[in-house]
């Protein structure tokens, strides 16, 4: 047992039903207790999703559990058959459910033979892998279904298309901005003279599966989800595949890069040159690389950074600041824990420490613990940095409402940079402000609070320390009120009066 | 649908197919009113993951409640529940010093038969805080029910007799402290004006002539203050509520006690006070819009056998204040989903708004305890000249949605999940939960359930100039 208040990913049930709901009349059935179906509010309220979201429950009640699902399960699904007649009915286990150890497959098959759509049930262990995972796994296990199916019906087609192409996989609902970086990926791909083939999951129809190996290569955005697709379409037919995320002005180049090798490789094409596209881009389509030469970017040099996320944001973000912006990131880290080799690969040499955990008290720790002037992570650490008056830039799931925004805001390819750069930039106080402030000892009046969330009710502040403190800019108070509590804990003083403050001051100084 | 017009109200039960809140959500409201109490909900991930979403903005401010998320080792029963139980209780002990540990059961803990109400009392002797113990899962029980489950196990909880209180108020230390213990079961002593504290006091000391009422249902505490004064009024004490405001402030219960619900959804809570402390149910509607909460004073009148005095003008005053609101949802219809039983009561109060009342979606229907409440709505239905409403127990979403197409309700109270899909297809909706956590009760409150009911109506008019109301593509 495990005592939690907050997770960073969710159950693998989740991760199922994002893929199934991302494909287009697909429908999912879950096999669970009333109340598990929270999903779809998520999806109606996150999203702000104006269909129905594709998703019932099984429920598994008192009854069920007295006597077995027995027909109950059989009967929704081929109910759900007739009312929406989807292409494909995705049976979802629950944790809960799960634990009943009932032959779902046999169901599977039962109701298979029944209904016109196909039937399958997902094949997720739900206390081994988490929502990413489960995603992942779900979505290789319905391309291998529909590609094994079209090879026995002998329907499957490899011819590749005349003109390059690629399918897009990994883009699915509640996914961080994934819309938006979808639009971005294919406007990049159009760029470069590549035909979209297939976005998969995200709005991809099952019956156009079969069309999949026909792509050239496949391009894999995230490290989350998709990458066992793509090896498996890989070891299978053979389509190579590009997983560098073109997230920041220098992985944007590489990923570029990579498809300029793979389409070299490709004997029906000769000449690729995508280098004059990229410096044109990088140079003055993208504002990103101008922004770190320029004087704002100039003041952002050595400051301290925390970055923590998914691998694949985190990663990216880290190799962005430290080495397109400057900054220094004293600690990126990452909840993927099953990724956690690939992520410190990644981030060698890019920061000072990693951290892998899925412990947002650890995370909190840490950041309290290096204060840094700027935090990029998930909703979690943007509270952590209200609580520490830090500014937070969210850079990944999990996430709210306000990071489905309706304006376009990608965070891959060259317009991602530029919002990168924005992000980043209004993250940290800015800079000539700073500067102004710190002479003219800032311009807020407002009363200093010496009573902090965390628990220091041990230490008191003498009127003369408060009066000190409150001299002090407001954005540098936090961090000099709490070294000055550390301090003053260190030496086991408990009044805090303007000469332990200087005191302090001077221990950190020396 | 049209077509049904029997001279009562007619139930059916469909599929059960419906989406509702898990109802271990009750922790989000009952940890709030319970000031010194920990919530531990006993379960997986999807528990903490739906808590961690439904709840939002509130994970972040250092709750007082937690998962004791189960892993694969607790499922295959590797790891021994009572030490993993005793490890994570005195963690919480030693960070947050609770005067009560609440251990939510969960679905699994259901199913993998984890014997929480055997384990309870030995940790609680060995740890030293009362432990009580809720099932609130989702295979037995739907969103607001989760409250019923707790306020049940509370009951066993309550003292059976009074402290002896000294008459003598010569110590006036302690005499002050009595004081204040008394009132802490009305109400934070910060939110009550000098004025009314004095009133409650003198009160409560001078002994009322009726038997001893307390009150049950977590209300905020502004609320149980105006109704606790709405039936002060009329010579009515409440001697105390269920839950209190902290844990060791329980009402006493035993055969002497009358009884009253406040919400609907406590069914339980009110058969176990009835069948283990032998106390006396009043069962009358429930004080939700002010016809509600005049039936409701009416009937705790009629049981301590007091005649009520200026209810009607204050109704009448309440109706007349609401009179805005009232032009906006007058021949306006509205259907029900159903998915946290406060639906007859709100049916009922729509109706004498003036709204009509297509269908009342609920998940569970228990007809004795609510029986005041049906009879109530069948008595304004003729009152007010409006068809008798069907009401649908354990109803099939995908079926209302059905019926909702065809019907066209002017509103449709549902939950989020259905929500967004309705108003993209033209149908005005309201999110039920909201009528959850808004302030519903009493007769002040009144105009806070219209301006829940109304919030889509007046949306509405604002953005009537503009044309698209259906914003999709087919259907």
């Amino acid at each position: 047992m495990k005592l939690a208040y907050w997770m960073y990913a969710g159950p693998a049930h989740i991760g199922t039903l994002r893929v199934a709901s991302s494909f287009k009349n697909v429908h999912a059935i879950m096999h669970a207790p009333l109340g598990d179906d929270y999903f779809n509010v998520m999806r109606s309220m996150l999203e702000r999703e104006r269909d129905f979201t594709p998703v019932t429950a099984s429920i598994v009640d008192r009854h069920v559990l007295a006597r077995g699902s027995q027909e109950k399960v059989v009967e929704n699904i081929t109910r759900k058959d007739k009312q929406e007649k989807p292409d494909l009915i995705i049976l979802t286990p629950t944790c809960t459910s799960s634990i009943l150890q009932e032959d779902l497959q046999n169901f599977v098959n039962r109701a298979a033979s029944e209904s016109k759509s196909d039937v399958i049930l997902a094949d997720v262990n739900h206390y081994r892998v988490n929502e990413l995972q489960a995603a992942d796994r779900t979505l290789e296990q319905i391309i291998r279904f529909y590609l094994k199916k079209a090879q026995k019906q002998e329907t499957l087609d490899c011819t590749k298309t005349k003109t390059p192409s690629a399918n897009i996989l990994g883009i699915f609902t509640l996914g961080f901005h994934n819309q938006h970086d979808c639009r971005e990926l294919k406007r990049l791909l159009n760029d470069l003279g590549i035909e979209v083939n297939q976005v998969i999951p995200e709005g991809g129809s099952i019956l156009n599966l079969h069309n999949l190996v026909k792509a050239w290569f496949n391009l894999v955005p995230y490290r989350e989800i998709g990458l066992i697709t793509a090896n498996y379409l890989k070891k299978e037919f053979n389509m190579p595949y590009v997983s560098i995320t073109p997230m920041g002005v220098v992985d944007t180049a590489e990923c570029i890069r990579e498809i300029a090798v793979i389409l070299k490789d490709n004997q029906y094409t000769s000449d690729v040159n995508f280098e004059q596209y990229i410096d044109q881009q990088t140079r003055f389509v993208s504002q990103a690389a101008w922004f770190s030469r320029s004087i704002d970017c100039q003041n952002l040099t050595g400051k301290k950074a925390v970055v923590f996320g998914d691998a694949t944001h985190a990663a990216s973000m880290t190799k962005i600041l430290a080495r397109e912006m400057g900054i220094r990131v004293s600690c990126a880290g990452t909840y993927c824990k099953h990724d956690a080799d690939w992520f410190r690969e990644q981030v060698q040499g890019f920061c000072d420490q990693v951290l892998i955990t899925d412990d947002h008290t650890q995370v909190g720790d840490m950041i309290a613990q290096i204060e840094p002037s700027a935090i990029f992570g998930t909703q979690m650490e943007r509270h952590i940095g209200k609580r520490l008056d830090i500014p937070c830039g969210v850079i990944s799931a999990p996430v709210h409402i306000q990071n489905f925004p309706l304006g376009y805001r990608p965070f891959l390819g060259y317009e991602g940079t530029n919002q990168i750069a924005d992000l980043v930039y209004n993250s940290f106080t800015l800079g000539m402000e700073d500067h102004l402030l710190e002479i003219f000892g800032g311009h807020d009046t407002k009363q200093v609070i010496t009573k902090s969330l965390s628990t220091d009710s041990d230490l008191n502040w003498a009127p003369d320390g408060l009066n000190e403190l409150n001299k002090i800019p407001g954005f540098v108070r936090g961090k000099i009120k709490r070294n000055t509590e550390k301090f003053a804990r260190t030496k086991n003083i408990t009044e805090i009066t303007v000469e332990v403050m200087y005191a302090a001051k001077e221990a950190v100084e020396t | 649908m049209s077509k049904i017009e029997s001279e009562s109200i007619t139930f059916e039960c469909e599929t059960g197919n419906y989406h509702t809140f898990c109802p271990i959500s009750c922790v989000a409201w009952l940890y709030q009113k319970i000031e010194d109490s920990f919530f531990l909900v006993i379960g997986t991930k999807t528990c903490g993951y739906f808590l961690q979403n439904a709840l939002g903005v509130m994970i972040f401010a250092e709750p007082r409640y937690a998962m004791a998320e189960l892993e694969e080792a607790d499922i295959s029963a590797q790891l021994n529940d009572y030490k993993e139980l005793k490890r994570l209780c005195l963690q919480i002990k030693q960070d947050r010093n609770p005067s009560v540990i609440i251990w939510i059961g969960t679905c699994t803990t259901e199913i993998i038969k984890m014997d929480l109400e055997g384990m309870a009392p030995r940790l609680e002797s060995e740890i030293d805080i009362p432990i009580v113990v809720a099932r609130a899962n989702g295979l037995d029980y739907a969103f607001t029910q989760g409250e019923d489950t707790v306020l049940a196990a509370l009951v066993h909880r309550c003292p059976e007799i009074k402290q002896k209180i000294e008459e003598d108020s010569t110590a006036s230390l302690s005499g002050d402290k009595r004081k204040n213990s008394i009132l802490s079961v009305f109400t934070p002593r910060s939110q009550v004006s000098p004025n009314l504290q004095k009133k409650l006091t003198s009160k409560e000391t001078t002994h009322s002539d009726h038997p001893p009422l307390v009150l049950f249902g977590s209300l905020p505490s502004t609320v149980t203050t105006q109704l606790t004064m709405e039936l002060q009024k009329q010579g009515v004490t409440v001697s105390g509520w269920l839950p209190s405001q902290r844990y060791a402030d329980l009402p006493v219960l035993n055969e002497e006690v009358y009884v009253c619900g406040v919400n609907p959804f406590l069914s339980r809570t009110a058969t176990t006070l009835m069948r283990r402390r032998k106390c006396k149910l009043i069962g009358t509607p429930f004080p939700i819009g002010p016809d509600g909460t005049r039936a409701w004073i009416e009937k705790i009148c009629s049981v301590f056998n007091i005649i009520p005095s200026g209810l009607e003008e204050r109704e009448t005053k309440i109706w007349e204040s609401l009179q805005d609101y009232l032009e906006l949802v007058k021949g306006k219809s509205v259907f029900f989903m159903g998915d946290n039983l406060l639906e007859v009561s709100l049916a009922r109060f729509l109706m004498r708004c003036g709204m009509i009342v297509y269908e009342i979606g609920i998940p569970y229907m228990d007809k004795r305890f609510q029986a005041a409440e049906l009879s109530f709505l069948e008595k304004t239905c003729l009152d007010v000249n409006c068809p008798m409403p069907r009401i649908i127990e354990k109803p099939d979403n995908y079926n209302q949605i059905q019926r909702i197409r065809e019907l066209q309700p002017d509103l449709a109270i549902t939950g989020m999940a259905h929500a967004n899909p309705l108003e993209a297809r033209g149908v005005s909706t309201k999110w039920s939960v909201e009528f959850t956590f808004a302030q519903i009760h009493g007769f002040t409150n009144a105009r806070d359930i219209l301006e829940l009911v109304t919030r889509p109506l007046r949306r509405n008019q604002s953005l009537e100039s503009l044309e698209w109301t259906k914003l999709v593509k087919s259907s």
